[in-house]
């Protein structure tokens, strides 16, 4: 039920405030009611229909490498994290 | 998957795994409770707690939105669909949870009432414009995730005027239930639970934000660390907060910053508070009542409220006789103490409501095989199992 997954915004459907968010090529149409200043090319957490909050690129970024520092840096990890 | 699968890499989880050995006192215990269920079946499926020396240790939580829902609510929704003649919406965990007298809503959809399974808040008030002569309930539970699109199809029926659709509101909140466990005369005074930190909820969070839990670090002198639902995410929380516990701190950190921001949703808060307000008190299965831990429609949308249009019967309803889910709820049993647990009570027929939903503890225990671990004496070299 906690279910939520991020997913890519394709298309804005401006007369009803929704779009249509792309997941493994899986296209949905979900409600924006609950997000603001959100486009194309966004990543957002989708629950029950909805998009709850914008993925924060930077920040999934810098967590990931925050998980490589706890261990030996190897150039894998640091390329992913650029 | 993008910002999925990059948190599932295995050598990563090596590392992490390494380094929390490294870090975790071997003259201690670390017993942390995550709240949610999304944690709880992340610890599961990908065999996180493997990867763990063996004085850290998960206490699961009652963060499983289904699981915490007492029978006699779940009696009213089969009410309104069997005695009211609604059609009952609800989301897909909820069908199989058992209410009392062997019941369930989907026992009670296949002998006649109209219940129906719905993806989206959405889908439940457009079945209620393509029934204009029935009424349509949507059977709304979860926590602050799912509140606020229960909120904004209330606002929405009211804009469109929408006159044969209602919400039976059964939202919970977070803050209230893990104030509750850190109150319990379990960890409390008995100390049969003990909590050393807590891996605090991931998309609840990304709605009411991380401040909400300074309270509990503060007042209980607990760590919380906000995770991510991802396994890495999880290991690398858990390492967080053992570092707090080891250098004495409480704090709020948050892992899950790609989501979660110290003030969360404004938007989806807003919604929310102008829809609902608290319920003085609301009772949950293994807690019982808590106070000022649900929420209510407000008056001025009592026009989509069930329990305003609808002459409930109180129902007194209990768990199945046996059914250990209110202990485990409250972190003080495990699955494996319930004399039912694989024997009558599977996930193919589900006794309690810990074993319908993939989140809930007795679910988890027994799709992953985690029974047969504790039921083996533990292996040593535990950090070597791998990720799948
Ligand atoms: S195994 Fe079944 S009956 Fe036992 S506690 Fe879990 S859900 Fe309840």
């Amino acid at each position: 039920m906690c279910l939520a997954l991020p997913a890519e915004i394709v298309e804005l459907k401006p007369d009803n405030d929704n779009a249509v968010v792309s997941l493994e090529g899986v296209k949905k149409e979900i409600s924006l009611a609950l997000v603001e200043d959100v486009d194309v090319g966004d990543f957002v957490l989708v629950h029950v229909g909805y998009a709850l909050h914008k993925v924060s690129v930077e920040e999934a970024k810098r967590t990931l490498s925050l998980m490589a520092e706890a261990g030996v840096l190897d150039e894998e990890v640091a390329e992913f994290s650029q | 998957m993008k910002y999925v699968d990059e948190y599932r890499q295995k050598d990563l989880a090596k590392k992490l795994s390494l380094e929390i050995v490294r870090q975790a006192d071997t003259g201690r215990q670390y017993n942390l409770m995550e709240f949610c269920g999304g944690h709880t079946h992340a610890i599961f499926r990908y065999g996180v707690q493997d990867l763990m020396p063996e004085n850290v240790h998960f206490v699961h939580g009652p963060g499983c939105p289904v699981c915490v829902l007492p029978v006699p609510r779940i009696d009213n929704a089969i009410e309104l669909a069997e005695r009211h003649g609604a059609i009952v919406c609800t989301y897909g965990d909820m069908m199989r949870v058992p209410a009392s007298k062997k019941k369930s809503l989907i026992k009670s959809k296949a002998a006649g009432a109209d219940i129906r399974m719905v993806y989206s808040t959405q889908d439940a008030l457009k079945i209620a414009r393509e029934n204009p002569n029935k009424h349509v309930v949507f059977f709304a539970i979860g926590f602050e995730t799912t509140t606020p699109p229960s909120a904004v199809i209330i606002k929405q029926a009211q804009r469109e005027g929408v006159k044969n659709f209602s919400v039976f509101c059964n939202h919970v909140l977070t803050p209230a239930a893990i104030q509750h466990i850190l109150q319990s005369p379990e960890v409390r005074e008995i100390g049969s639970v003990s909590i050393d930190g807590f891996l605090g909820p991931s998309h609840v969070s990304s709605v009411i934000g991380s401040q909400p839990y300074n309270f509990f670090a503060e007042e209980f002198q607990k760590p919380v660390v906000i995770a991510g639902f991802e396994p890495l995410d999880v290991m690398q929380s858990t390492l967080m907060l053992i570092r707090q516990i080891n250098e004495g701190r409480f704090e709020v950190e948050n892992e899950y910053t790609r989501v979660v921001t110290p003030e969360g949703n404004l938007k989806a808060q807003k919604i929310v508070s102008e829809v609902f307000e608290l319920r003085r008190t609301f009772e949950w299965r293994g807690l019982g009542d808590v106070p000022y831990s649900a929420l209510q429609i407000r008056p001025e949308f009592s026009d989509f409220d069930t329990e305003k249009l609808f002459d409930i019967t109180k129902s007194t309803g209990r768990d199945v006789k046996g059914c250990e889910c209110p202990s485990i709820l409250r972190g003080a049993k495990k699955p494996t103490d319930c004399k039912l647990f694989g024997t009558i009570c599977t996930p193919e027929n589900p006794q309690g409501s810990c074993m319908v939903s993939s989140e809930g503890s007795c679910a988890a225990y027994w799709s992953y095989g985690r029974f047969r671990i504790d039921q083996v004496s533990k292996p040593k070299k535990r950090q070597k199992a791998k990720v799948s």
